[in-house]
């Protein structure tokens, strides 16, 4: 069933008429050709279309289009501020933080939603103390809160401390 | 995926009202379970009344000392709230330890109570369930059931059924006596969590006692006042849905246990309140023997699968560990 919508993506704004079935992340890729989110599994198991929705990370493959009519999206492009890349980019690139690169721009994302979270004082599961005031991003909350990305050329490695080096440089790792 | 219908109601009775006339309609909370079960064929509502503006999204203080959580809160920010974190931490813990940072940014509250199974035969409509298309029979009984559930299942007839309630959350909620209300075309009605899922019995199709339109606005969660804990035992260490877990909650006074709430998770097709071990719990020295002794109380009933008898020494040693855990310094 067509439906009239939106989207805000990256800075841009574009109307668009899509069946009420599209995801988000369908909608981005196939018809906005946006296509640093990809999609791996479409389930929700791996991470790789991860966008931020009003700064929030989301898998884009269980989101319906027409429900996001009124959201600000943000990929891994509109992380950069024009040629300039966002800190993490620079992070994955000095830390070889992929092979493929095909879950890259989902990692992307979701440390940047890692970092947010982290900012904001949320808990993990291996949070020794949840009450506590401020969050550390040690490598294995790091780990804990990257989870919900897989990566098939196991980069985990050197994802972390590609994550670290950001954590760090923001003042949510000690 | 079916063709559908999209609505999207700013109030809990404009759609309660939208739902009323569609009788193969669906509420869409974050749609993290629904629409993934939608693109597998499982799910075929016809029309979505999208429910995330039509509840609150807000945890709001009790008289009591208890919480009303807004239907629509999302997980993560349920589980970072800070009155959740140090009044009810096995709400926290129980929410942390599920899905992952993006499904949890999404998910509500309502939407997560009322997730479906995770049984791959009802996820697949190419095999035989009788929850999905009911008279089919049970793919799991003879098949891959090492995750299935050990209480309660329905192991004969037409409502065969061994499947597992997913939620974790809904462990805690259940340790925890939270109130779900809800408002449906007939008005309001509260559902102690212990009411709202059901066991397979003769129909394994319908997980919940709730009626077709009825919408979940919001959880009532009584003050606690006494030391809580979850813990998930999993396949890895983080982002896999529970073999078993535990809400726990105990009070131990002079020595002696004077008041526990335990509810397992991963055990039953409804989240398992352990009355049997709580009533053997009661009046008894905190030690390892009652609480090992409480455990066996609550497993004695179990009726474990071809592949799943692992399940039942894995309960019962989390049992005693979470207990020991939660006493530690007032034994
Ligand atoms: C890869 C993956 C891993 C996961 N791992 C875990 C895990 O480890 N532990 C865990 O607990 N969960 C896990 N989940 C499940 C996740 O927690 C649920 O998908 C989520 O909580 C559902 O919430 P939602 O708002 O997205 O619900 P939706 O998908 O929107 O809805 C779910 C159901 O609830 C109904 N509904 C929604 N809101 C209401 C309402 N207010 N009133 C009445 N009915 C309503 C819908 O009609 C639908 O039937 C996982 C999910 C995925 C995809
Ligand atoms: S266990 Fe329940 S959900 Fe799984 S196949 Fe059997 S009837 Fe279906
Ligand atoms: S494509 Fe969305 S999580 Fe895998
Ligand atoms: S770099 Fe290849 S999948 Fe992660």
């Amino acid at each position: 069933m067509d439906t009239e919508i939106t989207l805000r993506v990256d800075g841009g704004t574009h109307p668009l008429t899509v069946d009420t079935r599209t995801t988000l992340l369908d909608a981005l890729r196939e018809r906005l050709r946006i296509t640093s989110p990809k999609k791996g599994c479409d389930h929700g198991q791996c991470g790789a279309c991860t966008v931020l929705l009003d700064g929030r990370r989301v898998n884009s493959c269980l989101v319906l289009a027409v429900t996001v009519d009124d959201a600000e999206v943000t990929t891994s492009d509109g992380l950069a501020e024009g040629d300039r890349e966002h800190p993490l980019h620079r992070a994955f690139l000095d830390n070889d933080a992929f092979q493929c690169g095909y879950c890259t721009p989902g990692q992307v994302c979701s440390a940047a939603g890692v970092l947010a979270e982290a900012r904001a004082g949320w808990p993990s599961t291996v949070t020794d103390d949840l009450t506590a005031a401020d969050v550390d991003l040690t490598d294995d909350e790091i780990r804990d809160r990257m989870s919900g990305n897989l990566c098939r050329c196991a980069a985990y490695a050197h994802i972390v401390p590609a994550v670290a080096a950001v954590a760090e440089a923001e003042g949510v790792r000690r | 995926m079916r063709e559908f219908r999209y609505e999207r109601a700013t109030d809990a009775a404009s759609a309660v009202a939208l739902l009323a006339a569609e009788s193969d309609g669906a509420f869409l909370g974050g749609g993290t379970n629904l629409v993934d079960l939608m693109k597998l064929g499982v799910a075929t509502p016809g029309v979505l009344v999208d429910v995330r503006r039509s509840t609150s999204t807000e945890v709001i203080d009790l008289p009591d000392g208890g919480l009303r959580i807004g239907a629509a809160v999302p997980n993560a920010d349920l589980a970072a709230d800070r009155r959740v974190r140090e009044r009810f931490p096995v709400l926290s813990q129980a929410l942390l330890a599920g899905a992952s940072g993006q499904l949890r940014n999404r998910a509500t509250t309502g939407g997560n109570l009322l997730q479906r199974t995770r049984c791959g035969y009802f996820t697949d409509v190419t095999r035989p369930c009788n929850k999905r298309a009911p008279g089919s029979g049970c793919g799991a009984l003879e098949g891959v059931h090492r995750n299935h559930a050990i209480l309660g299942q329905t192991l004969e007839g037409p409502g065969t059924c061994v499947a597992t309630h997913p939620s974790d959350m809904a462990v805690a909620l259940t340790a925890l006596d939270a109130v779900i209300r809800v408002l449906g075309p007939d008005g309001e009605r509260a559902v102690p969590m212990a009411d709202l899922h059901r066991l397979p019995g003769e129909d394994p199709s319908r997980d919940t006692t709730l009626r077709h339109g009825e919408l979940i606005t919001a959880i009532d969660l009584p003050a606690l006042g006494m030391p809580s804990r979850y813990r998930k035992v999993r396949d890895r260490a983080s982002f896999a849905f529970a073999l078993v877990s535990i809400a726990a909650a105990v009070r131990v006074t002079d020595g002696v246990v004077a008041d526990a709430r335990l509810a397992l998770g991963g055990v039953a097709h409804k989240p398992w309140r352990a009355s049997a071990a709580e009533e053997a719990l009661r009046g008894r020295p905190a030690t390892e023997e009652s609480f090992a002794a409480a455990a066996d109380a609550e497993l004695a009933a179990a009726t474990p699968l071809r592949d799943n008898g692992f399940k039942v020494p894995l309960a019962r040693n989390l049992v005693v560990r979470t207990l020991l855990q939660l006493t530690e310094g007032t034994r």
